[in-house]
């Protein structure tokens, strides 16, 4: 039996309960961050990681967007290096950054728009991972008001327990 | 002086040793409090506009707010007391009458907090409620007087009884716990839903209030009390036909004899479909009804509504505890009603005159004790259930509240509390940033019906199985036998007139 985590298929928007606080993008960049400890990463911690998740406003609706994680994922096909690849045991796209040249083309053929840039580095400078260090992802665990839930390849829901 | 005097009821504390400056706060208080100055990378707060509501302070993913008390003591005496002068200042400032939100907050005798319950000792046997079968279904509605019951013999040769009195209209509840009536208006439509979705789920009622009934609330109608009210908002047929039963308003406790008013600003499209009106007019509910001047009148209405619904459905009357309450009851039993509502002075609002709120009413305890009183006196209390209203705060607040004489108890302030309220009582701004007293699409989406029907669910289960330990203590396994069962309550500190208004013996005496 995979853990939790390993199952987990989708994040799934439910922008009508979605409030705003952005809550999602502090965890998300704690969780990526070298401590883990959301004092120590906005403390102090260079450079503090960039976050995962893409926020959308526009009047009363919002809300956060990450990584569709698609089947037939368009940035897959698009990678040069093989540096974009899908984890054939949870079916995640996943980056590794070792490989990646930094030629930007996921992001051009992303249809979600969803991977950043790392014009440093010139590299990708995030995507979701559904958390794969953690046992749950973290944006999820900590929406206030359940407006990003998570659910497995059944559709079922997941929650931590 | 032409420069007012500021008031701060409230500080907004800032640990800047734990601020992350990550903005939540800045993004979410309605009131405007906290502002982010990107020049100096600070976030500020301005403790003028604070409304105490700790929404951000719950938020603060490093607890690094705290919200307090201003400790700043402007010059108070025994009498003249800081809320007084800060009002007279408010008001000497604007001319206006001042507003509130919630229940009455002022310090009146709470009768709750000097009863205490029996539990049985040796000669009587305590029931352990996890391992016996304990009852909190209660039945609301006229009872008939006496029960025509026949021996039959069937076909088979076997015993059978028939009822041949006809049995009014009943509604049946798992726990004698009902949501009060708040009306989509005063909160909000995901507010609505979380309590009916949690009253359908334990099997008891949710109230409409007089805002109508919106569409989305079609799927919980069947366990919804739909209101008549002063200003007969969104009332049609459809609306009495979905109801499982019918409460014609006459007052509310926390402003007896007062109307109501929904502001023009709150009333979008939504609310004007549900209680059609034109969108952007104000929602005027006149203090009394215009064609009931006397219980004739109110005869008139309950038995228009019964033969509206061909008397499938219970129609109660709801009334604020006023001094003649008894009487008052008496008159409305009398006129029909099938259960009678009483709100005391603690009851709820959305909005109030605050001078009305604070002044106007009498305690829900005494006017239990009172109405049940009279009405066994008179010999018709089985033709009506009594729903107790206004302040209840705990499990051990209904018990007693049924140990004095109700059949059952409304709840509406915690309930709301359940869904996140702080009880910051500023229900009136329409600023409500826990998304409940409130239509602002901006903040209405704060409460997820989902979990607010959870919650609200669960604290109706928790009280459940509290008053069932309650009861197994005193030996009782109906809640029907509780009813109006004083002796099972004992007063602490209380003069005689008290102890005789409420029909209770001082503790220590035995029975």
């Amino acid at each position: 039996m995979l853990k939790n985590s390993m199952r987990a298929k989708r994040i799934i928007i439910r922008e009508e309960y979605c409030m705003g606080c952005r809550l999602c993008e502090v965890y998300c960049i704690t969780q990526h961050s070298k401590s883990k400890d959301i004092m120590k990463c906005y403390r102090g911690e260079e450079p503090r990681p960039v976050s995962r998740i893409y926020f959308e406003e526009k009047g009363p609706i919002s809300f956060a967007l990450q990584c569709r994680h698609c089947d037939d994922a368009p940035c897959l096909y698009a990678c040069l290096t093989g540096a974009m690849y899908k984890d054939k045991k949870t079916g995640r796209i996943l980056h590794n950054a070792d490989k990646c040249v930094g030629c930007w083309m996921c992001i051009m053929v992303c249809p979600y728009g969803v991977i950043r840039p790392d014009f440093e580095k010139k590299k990708i400078a995030s995507k979701c991972d559904l958390c794969v260090e953690a046992e749950f992802p973290a944006c999820v665990e900590h929406c206030p008001n359940e407006a990003i839930i998570l659910v497995d390849e059944e559709g079922n829901r997941m929650k931590k327990d | 002086m032409a420069k007012a005097k500021k008031l701060s009821e409230f500080r907004v504390e800032r640990d800047e040793e734990k601020c992350i400056k990550c903005q939540v706060c800045v993004r979410m208080c309605a009131n405007d409090v906290h502002t982010y100055d990107p020049e100096t990378d600070t976030v500020r707060a301005d403790s003028f506009k604070c409304v105490g509501c700790h929404f951000c302070e719950d938020l603060c993913p490093t607890a690094a707010i705290t919200i307090e008390y201003n400790p700043t003591q402007t010059k108070e005496n025994a009498h003249w007391k800081r809320e007084s002068i800060y009002d007279i200042v408010k008001q000497a400032r604007t001319g206006g009458i001042l507003l509130t939100g919630m229940g009455n907050d002022q310090a009146y005798k709470n009768y709750f907090d000097h009863l205490v319950l029996n539990a049985s000792q040796v000669t009587n046997p305590s029931i352990d409620p996890l391992r016996e079968p304990m009852e909190l279904r209660i039945h609301l509605g006229r009872k008939p007087d006496k029960i025509d019951c026949r021996l039959q013999m069937t076909e088979e040769g076997r015993k059978k009884y028939q009822i041949r009195t006809r049995i009014p209209p009943q509604l049946e509840l798992e726990v004698p716990i009902l949501f009060t009536a708040m009306s989509f208006g005063s909160i909000s439509l995901n507010a609505c839903k979380s309590l009916a979705k949690a009253a359908c789920k334990f099997g008891t009622y949710w109230n409409t209030g007089e805002g109508g009934l919106h569409r989305d609330l079609y799927p919980y109608a069947h366990r919804a009390i739909v209101q008549v009210a002063s200003g007969r908002f969104g009332v049609n047929e459809e609306y009495l036909e979905r109801a499982a039963a019918i409460e014609i308003k006459i007052g509310q406790g926390a402003k007896p004899g007062i109307g109501g008013h929904l502001p023009g600003e709150k009333v979008s499209e939504e609310i004007s479909h549900t209680r059609m009106i034109p969108i952007g007019t104000d929602a005027l509910s006149p203090a009394p009804h215009h064609d009931i001047y006397s219980i004739e009148d109110l005869k008139q209405l309950i038995f228009a509504l019964k033969e509206a619904t061909r008397y499938t459905k219970p129609v109660g009357v709801k009334i604020a505890a006023v001094h003649n309450v008894a009487p008052i009851a008496s008159g409305i039993v009398r006129a029909g009603a099938d259960f009678v509502a009483i709100d005391g002075i603690r009851g709820g609002t959305g909005a109030a005159p605050t001078i009305i709120r604070n002044n106007v009413g009498i305690p829900i305890e005494l006017a239990i004790a009172a109405v049940d009183q009279r009405l066994r006196e008179e010999g018709i209390r089985n033709q009506v259930s009594l729903i107790a209203a206004g302040g209840f705060r705990s499990s051990a607040d209904v018990t007693k509240g049924i140990a004095l004489g109700a059949d059952a108890v409304y709840i509406g302030t915690a309930a709301l509390i359940a869904l996140g309220c702080h009880v910051c009582q500023k229900c009136y701004t329409g600023k409500c940033n826990w998304g409940i007293a409130t239509q602002d699409p901006y903040l209405t989406k704060r409460l997820n019906p989902e979990i607010g029907a959870e919650h609200a669910g669960n604290l109706l289960r928790a009280w459940s199985l509290e008053i069932k330990e309650m009861m197994g203590g005193m030996g009782i396994n109906v809640i029907d036998s509780l009813r109006g069962n004083r002796e099972q309550l004992r007063a602490l500190g209380l003069n005689e007139v008290e102890l005789r208004l409420l029909g209770l013996k001082h503790a220590g005496e035995a029975w």
